[in-house]
């Protein structure tokens, strides 16, 4: 085992995705869970503090536009999971004031949301961060969620499950274009916009606030935003990615794309495809992180993480299954697992607690000081904002005029 | 020291009335004065921390946010004498949640352009991120020009803005009430989450939303949050009367409040409504001196700061609807007649719709500045947005609770001209003589806005019980009043004993 710091290695960035009690369906019911608290802020407000005491550099916040469901594209009926949410941008907000350091990441549906709400929502959130803020952006594909909007259907979407990869790739495009109006937005108004000039009474200087004009397949805006630059300039945009389609978008759009391989050939075929769609968005000399997910079990020994699993698989009734891989183990055997995986490119993980009340704990108080010990992870937070942390420049404005 | 309080109620006899004060974060419109040494930021989130938290401290109701979703332009351009750029109303509204405990969280939200589902599930997490202290300020600006920033565009008739707004929150409500509240066990031992399998089911058909499926959020600690409206056509009025909580209206002086009070009032028993179900409250302005003299002086200065000369020459566009930068602030009113041909001039703010006779007003003006010798920017100082309270702590305080106890109002949204600290004066003084003759709470009763609104908290409109529980409530209601009442009265005696 590396138990001596390598420096030679460079460090991980980690991240941990927050959903309702964990990712298992029945890690509510476990001892550390706080089932009767997922729609307080005091809930939030604890695993996020947990993540940030563990130097982690953010956090992001599931969610949707309807009811969690075992089924992939329609909804169901049961009572014995985890139902019900609340507005992940707004959890964020709430929890922001309250920390310091930690990335805020919430999930924004682009399929049925306002690309010029979207946009004020995340700036703002920079705002009350303190340059803490990103966007994990994503598609919903569910003709019942569509039924929520009453605005468009998704007949060609089976009971199966099966969503036609022209649909995906559709949705994916216009996330694209969201994104796109989303970014020009945060743009729309230069830094130094606001003058407040006594002597020609002049409060902005309007040559530096700009029209975006965007006109695209499905919807055009104006602009510019009502809500100034934020202080990150761009706050971070995040995607999950499965294949093709996604990886366009994770190349075109994306800060921090989510993967999900479940060996190194397939962390390396990830990488590899998210930098060829960066490139051919022409974006190449853009930095662009992907990270790993994982599920993850974590206990003082492998057994009992995986007699833990197989509690709860019993409790649901079936075995977990997720799309990305599930570790099962001690914080060393992950972190050589971490390790391993990034060396096909990875620059970071994004961890699910399959039970966010006890396999957090074993993130921030097991596998970071193992990192740490082989000199993979900060040892103190190293700046204020996240791009900042995920090692981003403050990018410059697209509308400024270069002098 | 101050005067002696005078808070006799109006009409003999009749009960002594609770005053509700609410802060209005300054906004994007010429009452915010910027060039002010003291004016800090209107964007970073400090500035809304210690906007809030002085209003907490005064025991306010609630704090109220404005939006407008596109720029203002005036001539083609954008609007660029006031101040611009707000931030998104629900993310700085759970932000402020975590940093006040009690006050009441009031955000400006458009039905035109959003849906119901995401609104509502917006309220709903904002009631739970903050305890129960959400309301919602329901507009409808719907103007094809804000459209160019949204997916569906200006896609809806002036004449239907009410008719989506209504049938918008009538979704809304239904959304809210698809969960009763008693749905989440979370019983480890059992295993049963969720009592009831169709938990948050709902179905809305109408003219604009066709909608079903689940709501996803359960139900909040208020139920629903309350609901303002702010329009004032007849409409607006009704809807106001039929849906609403509360109105915050602009009739704030007490004349043109009283007949507001009394029309809305009367339009309550139409919808089977009490008058104590609908709370008006109009945006007032104040200017607070040591004295009234010294109240009067800064007052002018302020009305001096809020009409530059440009924005003298700005504002009176809108009502001739041209071109006037030529012409000089510190000269006469224009010869040439307003254009009445399409109003082109301003687009994104609402006084473009206040001039509705535009050659009479400027004719009106023309008269009155040459009578009184006035220029441009004299005239329009002493015609726009006079403040509401000029006065000493005593004074304002008396012109409050006199306005209150007349029924032109059951308090006020207040709107300082200052971001910040524009309302640590009135925190200060006002707030403290207003507590003195037992009119206003010295503290939080309650935990939600409801509470302090003295709004019923609704169960779900299919709930067989509700209405005998609005009956109890409202019975409990009068009690709760009688004996306020009787505490109050009891309070200002002393006040009088002691001064
Ligand atoms: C005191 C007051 C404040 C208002 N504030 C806003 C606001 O912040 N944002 C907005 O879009 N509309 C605002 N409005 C506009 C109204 O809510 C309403 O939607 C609009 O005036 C059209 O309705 P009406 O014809 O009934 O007046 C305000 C109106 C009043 C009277």
């Amino acid at each position: 085992m590396s138990a001596s710091p390598s420096a030679s290695a460079s460090p991980l960035h980690l991240a941990v995705a927050l959903d309702g009690a964990g990712w298992h369906p029945a890690a509510w019911r476990e001892p550390g869970a706080r089932p009767n608290a997922l729609f307080t802020a005091a809930y939030w407000a604890g695993l996020v503090a947990e993540a940030e005491r563990g130097l982690l550099d953010f956090v992001t916040f599931e969610d949707g536009l309807s009811l969690q469901s075992s089924h992939p594209t329609a909804a169901d009926e049961r009572t014995d999971q985890v139902r019900g949410r609340l507005d992940a941008v707004l959890v964020a907000a709430r929890i922001a004031p309250l920390t310091r350091h930690i990335g805020l990441v919430p999930t924004v549906v682009a399929t049925h949301t306002e690309p010029f709400h979207i946009s004020k929502a995340v700036a703002t959130l920079d705002y009350v961060s303190s340059g803490r803020a990103g966007l994990r952006v994503r598609v919903s594909a569910r003709p019942h969620e569509a039924a929520h909007f009453g605005r468009r259907t998704f007949p060609g979407v089976g009971e199966g499950g099966v969503i036609p990869p022209e649909l995906a790739a559709d949705l994916l495009d216009e996330a694209a274009d969201h994104v796109e109006v989303v970014r020009r937005l945060w743009d729309s108004w230069e830094d130094d916009a606001e003058i407040r000039d006594a002597a020609t009474g002049r409060f902005v200087d309007r040559d530096k606030l700009h029209y975006i004009d965007f006109e695209g397949a499905r919807f055009s805006v104006k602009g510019p935003s009502i809500t100034p630059r934020p202080p990150q300039g761009q706050p971070v945009v995040a995607a999950l990615a499965h294949g093709p389609a996604a990886y366009r978008l994770v190349g075109r759009s994306a800060d921090v794309g989510f993967v999900t391989p479940h060996d190194t050939a397939g962390a390396e075929a990830a990488v590899e495809a998210v930098h060829a769609e960066r490139t051919a968005a022409g974006r190449a000399d853009d930095p662009v992180h992907v990270f790993g997910d994982l599920v993850v079990f974590l206990d003082d020994d492998a057994a009992t993480a995986a007699a833990r699993r197989e509690r709860l698989d019993d409790l649901a009734g079936t075995a977990y299954a997720s799309d990305a891989r599930i570790f099962t183990g001690t914080a060393v055997q992950l972190a050589d697992l971490l390790e391993e995986l990034s060396a096909a490119g990875l620059s970071g993980f994004r961890l699910r607690p399959a039970v966010a009340g006890h396999d957090l704990e074993g993130i921030t108080r097991g596998l970071v000081p193992e990192l740490q010990r082989r000199g993979l992870f900060r040892s103190a937070y190293e700046a204020d904002t996240l791009r900042g942390l995920l090692g981003l420049a403050r990018p410059a404005n697209r509308y400024a005029a270069t002098a | 020291m101050s005067k002696p309080t005078t808070g006799k109620p109006v009409t003999p006899g009749k009960p002594v009335k609770q005053i509700h004060l609410a802060a209005h974060f300054p906004g994007v419109n010429n009452t915010t004065v910027w060039s002010d040494p003291r004016a800090g930021s209107h964007i970073e989130f400090s500035s809304f921390v210690h906007f809030a938290r002085t209003a907490e401290r005064a025991k306010f109701d609630f704090l109220f946010l404005a939006e407008g979703l596109r720029l203002r332009e005036q001539g083609g351009e954008i609007y660029d004498l006031d101040v611009v750029g707000r931030p998104d109303t629900f993310t700085v509204l759970a932000a402020l949640a975590a940093v006040t405990d009690r006050i009441g969280l009031t955000g400006t939200i458009n039905s035109t352009f959003n849906e119901p589902y995401e609104v509502a599930r917006q309220f709903a997490s904002l009631d739970h991120l903050s305890g129960g202290r959400s309301a919602w300020n329901v507009v409808t600006s719907w103007d094809a020009f804000t459209g160019e920033n949204f997916r569906r565009g200006g896609f809806l008739p002036r004449e239907e803005r009410y008719s989506r707004a209504r049938e918008f929150l009538s979704t809304a409500n239904e959304l809210f009430d698809s969960w009763t509240g008693d749905e989440l066990v979370a019983d480890q031992a059992t295993g049963v989450f969720l009592r009831d399998a169709r938990a948050g089911a709902f179905r809305h058909t109408g003219r604009h939303f066709d909608i079903a499926g689940r709501f996803d959020v359960p139900r909040g600690p208020q139920g629903r949050p309350v609901i303002f409206q702010a329009g004032d056509s007849d409409e607006g009025r009704e809807f106001a009367a039929a849906d609403a909580d509360a109105i915050f209206s602009r009739h704030s002086t007490l004349d043109a409040g009283r007949e507001f009070y009394a029309d809305v009032k009367r339009r309550l028993a139409h919808y089977g409504r009490t008058h104590d179900q609908l709370l008006i409250l109009p945006a007032a302005t104040f200017v607070l001196g040591d004295t009234d003299a010294e109240a009067r002086e800064l007052a002018h200065e302020v009305r001096r700061q809020q009409v530059s000369g440009q924005t003298a020459i700005r504002y009176l566009e809108h009502v001739w609807n041209r071109d006037l930068s030529s012409y000089d602030p510190d000269g006469p009113l224009p010869d040439v007649d307003p254009d009445t041909t399409e109003h082109t001039i301003a687009r994104g703010r609402a006084s473009v719709r206040m001039f509705r006779d535009p050659l009479a007003t400027a004719r009106e003006w023309r008269e009155y500045a040459e009578a009184h010798k006035l220029s441009i920017r004299e005239l329009i100082i002493e015609k726009t947005g006079r403040q509401s309270f000029v006065g000493s702590p005593a004074t304002i305080a008396d012109s409050i609770d006199a306005f209150v106890q007349a029924d032109a109002a059951d308090g006020f949204i207040l709107v300082p001209h200052i971001t910040p600290g524009g309302l640590d004066g009135f925190a200060d003084t006002v707030v403290p003589l207003l507590q003195e003759r037992g009119v206003f709470r010295t503290e939080y009763e309650g935990t939600t806005l409801r509470d302090h609104l003295g709004l019923y908290h609704p169960r779900t409109a299919a709930d067989p019980e509700r209405r005998a529980d609005a009956e109890r409530l409202a019975d409990a209601g009068q009690r709760a009043d009688a004996e306020r009442l009787a505490d109050a009265r009891a309070r200002s005696l002393d006040g009088r004993a002691a001064s």
